[in-house]
């Protein structure tokens, strides 16, 4: 077995030293009923690395990738082009197969990392303090929320969301709220080209800990957050924006800036890859240094030597489970560390000037699909606003377009029907997506095959 | 007693790091200061080649255009690559040498997983693509859940928890669900003092009370004592088996039984399943839920501090009350995966909710279930055996020096634990840890579990070599030997690593968590104004 170093020598020798006649004396305290005695029945024994490879690649082949087909999805996973330096880096050893830098004299990398990483999503976000990261959005918009309720000292049991949050952030936010019997105020996405500000308003009242804003939204679509911050604010109420695409937030401006408290979404968009879903990364920022003491995860901060050096640690560990136990902020522990590092490998090879020029080439893409998409008769383009990402309207059930497109090695972007299953009002909304990944022709291709399709 | 160095080198230079011989740079030949990014880095700079931007480029942005400063710098691809290997090389890795941290187990990662985890067709699929188009991945899930339950002797595993506290939450919730469907409001979860601090952190998470399990003076729970707890407000007892003190339950099943005789579920803690994955299966010991943790059991990579991978195994009692998207057999013993729209269709409509967006860490079930693949059922039994000796081997070899607390309740699983009985007086684990560094060792769990005096909790995992282990051994004996002799320099040490002890405190009082300067646009601070901070 290529990855165990011990030889049946140094077994015996070992076995010897600990004064056991055999390996199951080792194991003398699993009671006897429950002892297997031998490899479990009916799975196989072990493979070479080829033929583990052969059977991987075997599955690998039965999916579509995006690489493979123009690709045309969101809906809270982007994908982009990530440079080659990002994958080579993550895999470097040292940074793949540590710990936790709990030991911080040895965990220098890691912890630099980590601060230039928050430092980044913070100013990205337009916010204060960022987090070391949390598991992905949608538990990072859970926790928020969790916070919410902490500085409301739990006064405040409605949680207001906007229809336009993602439903399956929705449904984790509900979930949890069942458990902790927070109030939640929800609501479907108003099929308009811009969203329903006044009707979320309206749903803000005393009792309101937060309001759960998404930016870009579902759809699409761009809300001015300041008018929500205002109206929030004035009924003592938190602002938590979250953002799916943070390469949106090259071109508009950031929550923070429009007044919201807490800032939270996915960081995977930048350097992580689709994957399938996960390991994905949660973004965590707060307007107001003053918050910081309530936020969850970990937390890297400045300090020194002994001799005077700059270096970094883990801090106000005082907030976590490991420290605290049942008072703890959150029980979270693992986070996203090496997500974070692809992050913040991406955004420094970006810089500034990088990221802005992103998002204004994925901006340009989005518009010029929008107007050919339009033109396609029976299409409609719902959005006022848009960054990369818009819903279209084709009068037929979307799910079934999606499908028939893939057959035909299209993947055309996100039915609201998948995203809203049963849900017949959305189910002829279909979300699309455009990065620099995109070309012109695939835009072609997908206005060629929509125009086949609902003729 | 080893001689590790064959060469019977032995460093000269002063342990002091004082200035004997200053650099210009503050480097020391192959030991470089790096600083951050906001310090070598302008926002005018990109290492990534994109179009310019077009001054008449329409806009439909709604006119929230970004105008601010947003402050990022950027990096040519050559300052890049090299200002985050030379911060690689300020990390201890799994890579370098032996990690003895007990419950978090490193052991070494294979690059298989890693090179199978980028296959086009796991690496770039999106989550939400029609399902004809995702067939292989599905097929994924399937199969690595097929062998945690197997692996478990459990019915159902909820794959989507993000990590093992992500995964402890969700076996709570199942367990309130399923409480709750009976209409029974049961307030409290029992937690030994041993457990990990995540395990009252989700029960409390999860709106329960907790309480301490009390237990024996051989470090096991008291059997006698949560007996006489157990009652119709209890709603769950979270155990650590093996546990935290490296032993096994032997109790658990009649734990289990007593639980669930007092109409409650019992959860595992997951986390030290690697010592007996292939040799016990919990489901045979009345688990009710169990948390797998893929980074420790299955070797997916740690990468300073996640992603995790938290899958679930649950009991036929609590399958029902999986979270969505879940994972169970049907009666002809096929593994399917339920989510929203099939769940009537797989008889899963008591689903909790979700826990999280999509199907769960994707990238770790690859690299899982090529680990598991690799070692099938016969390597995976010798993973545990190989695990449970390394770690005996370390007990035996030191607990003539150091203090075993539970030394005498028989032989260890996974990992052995020390406290610092015999130190000399003002010298502490900590001190013992920090020389460690300076042998070139990452420290082992130190201060876990809180029952045991200045702990140390060592665990090699099966992936060390007989000859890694006896320097590793030989090490701790001598700075053990120095602990115990009083010798006061420990008090400073590490004096060999990139940094000597930080403030911790000063980075408490006074956070400073993001760097607060200003970008240049063309050329910010020069490097010779941070090589020296």
């Amino acid at each position: 077995m290529r990855y165990l170093p011990l030889t049946d020598a140094d077994r015996g020798e070992m076995l010897a030293k600990v004064g056991a006649s055999s390996i199951d004396d080792l194991f003398v305290d699993v009671p006897e009923h429950a002892r297997l005695k031998g490899p479990i029945e009916g799975l196989p024994m072990h493979a070479s690395e080829m033929a583990v490879e052969r059977h991987m690649r075997a599955l690998s082949k039965k999916n579509l990738a995006a690489g493979d087909a123009p690709f045309f999805l969101g809906a809270g996973a982007y994908r982009h082009h990530v440079p080659a330096s990002v994958d080579h880096i993550i895999q470097r050893g040292e940074f793949l197969t540590a710990y936790t830098p709990y030991q911080p004299e040895i965990a220098q990398g890691t912890l630099q990392m980590l601060f230039e990483f928050q430092t980044q999503v913070a100013r990205l976000y337009g916010c204060a303090v960022a987090n070391a990261s949390m598991y992905d959005g949608s538990t990072a918009c859970w926790e928020a929320i969790a916070m919410a309720g902490r500085i409301a000292r739990g006064k405040r049991k409605k949680v207001v969301l906007s229809g336009a949050l993602h439903p399956h952030y929705a449904e984790v936010v509900r979930t949890m709220a069942k458990f902790t019997e927070d109030e939640i105020a929800d609501a479907l996405p108003t099929l308009q080209g811009s969203p329903d500000l006044d009707g979320l308003i309206g749903r803000i009242d005393e009792d309101t800990s937060c309001v759960v804003v998404q930016y870009p939204d579902i759809l699409g679509r761009l809300s001015d957050l300041e008018k929500i911050s205002e109206a929030a604010h004035a009924k003592g109420a938190l602002v938590i924006a979250v953002n799916l695409e943070p390469v949106a937030l090259g071109a508009v401006k950031s929550p923070g800036e429009m007044g919201a408290d807490i800032v939270v979404g996915e960081g995977q968009a930048l350097g992580v890859g689709l994957q399938f879903g996960g390991p994905y990364l949660g973004l965590f920022a707060v307007r107001d240094p003053k918050h910081v003491r309530m936020m969850p995860g970990r937390l890297c901060g400045e300090t020194q030597d002994a001799e005077g050096k700059r270096g970094f640690v883990l801090t106000l560990s005082t907030r976590e489970q490991h420290i605290r136990r049942e008072k703890a902020t959150s029980n979270i522990c693992t986070n996203s560390g090496l997500c974070a590092l692809a992050f913040n490998v991406h955004m420094s090879l970006l810089g500034e000037k990088g990221l802005r020029q992103l998002a204004a080439e994925n901006h340009r893409l989005a518009c010029l699909a929008a107007d050919k998409l339009a033109a396609v008769p029976g299409v409609t383009v719902l959005n006022d606003s848009f960054f990369n990402e818009f819903t279209l309207m084709i009068g037929q059930d979307a799910r079934k377009v999606v499908r028939t497109l893939a057959d035909d090695g299209i993947l055309a972007g996100v039915s609201l029907g998948r995203l809203y299953p049963g849900n017949d009002a959305l189910a002829e909304g279909l979300l699309v997506t455009l990065t620099e990944t995109t070309s012109e022709e695939d835009i072609d291709t997908l206005c060629a095959a929509l125009k086949e399709v609902l003729a | 007693m080893n001689a590790p160095n064959k060469s019977g080198w032995k460093p000269s230079a002063p342990i002091s790091g004082d200035t004997e011989s200053p650099t210009f740079t503050g480097n020391r030949a192959l030991m470089l200061e790096e600083p951050l990014i906001f310090e070598i880095g302008h926002t005018e700079t990109t290492g990534v080649d994109l179009p310019e931007s077009q001054a008449d480029a329409p806009s439909r942005l709604g006119g929230l255009e970004r105008t601010d400063t947003i402050g990022l710098p950027g990096l040519s691809e050559p300052e890049c690559v090299r200002h985050y290997t030379r911060l690689s090389r300020q990390n201890y890795a799994i890579d370098l040498g032996l990690f003895p941290l007990g419950s978090c187990t490193m052991k070494h990662n294979p690059r298989l997983n890693e090179k199978v985890a980028r296959m086009s067709g796991f690496a770039d699929v999106h989550p939400l693509q029609p399902v004809d188009t995702v067939r292989g991945a599905l097929e994924v899930i399937n199969e690595l859940a097929f062998w945690l339950i197997e692996l478990t002797g459990m019915h159902g595993v909820a794959m989507s928890p993000k990590a093992g506290a992500h995964g402890e939450l969700c076996g709570i919730l199942c367990i309130r669900a399923a409480l709750e469907a009976r209409g029974d409001a049961r307030k409290v979860v029992l937690v030994p003092e041993s457990a990990h601090g995540t395990n009252p952190a989700t029960a409390a998470f999860a709106g329960y009370e907790v309480e301490d399990i009390p237990a024996t003076a051989e470090g096991r729970v008291d059997l006698e004592k949560l007996k006489a707890r157990l009652g119709p407000d209890v709603a769950a007892v979270m155990i650590t088996n093996p546990n935290t003190c490296g032993l096994f339950e032997r109790d658990m099943k009649e734990i289990s039984d007593a639980v669930h005789a007092a109409g409650g579920f019992v959860y595992c803690d997951g986390a030290n399943f690697n010592a007996i994955v292939g040799k016990v299966r919990p489901g045979d010991l009345g688990v009710d839920a169990m948390h797998i943790n893929l980074h420790k059991t299955f070797s997916t990579p740690h990468g300073g501090g996640g992603p995790g991978s938290g899958p679930v195994v649950l009991s036929e009692a609590l399958s029902p009350y999986g979270p969505l998207p879940f994972t169970a057999r049907d009666r002809d013993g096929v593994v399917h995966l339920v989510e929203e729209e099939n769940a009537a269709e797989y008889d899963h409509t008591k689903a909790f909710g979700r826990m999280t967006a999509f199907h769960g860490q994707m990238g770790m079930f690859t690299r899982a279930l090529a680990y598991i693949l690799s070692h099938g059922a016969d390597g995976l039994a010798q993973v545990a055996e190989d695990a449970v000796l390394n770690a005996n081997y370390i007990l035996r070899s030191l607990e003539d020096l150091l203090h075993a607390p539970f030394g005498e309740s028989g032989p260890c699983m996974h990992e052995a634990l020390f406290g610092d009985q015999g130190f000399a007086e003002g010298l502490s684990t900590l001190d013992l840890a920090k020389a460690l560094i300076d042998e070139g060792y990452h420290p082992m769990t130190m201060y876990f579990p809180l029952v045991v005096h200045g702990a140390m909790l060592i665990e090699p995992t099966e992936t060390e070599s007989k000859a890694g282990l006896d320097e590793f051994i030989g090490a701790l004996r001598s700075v053990a030997e120095r602990a115990k002799a009083g010798d006061e320099s420990l008090k400073a040490a590490p004096y060999f690593a990139p940094r000597r002890r930080l403030d911790e405190t000063q980075a408490a009082r006074k956070p400073i968590l993001a760097w607060e300067g200003e970008l240049a646009p063309g050329g910010a601070a020069a490097r010779s104004e941070v090589g020296g901070q």
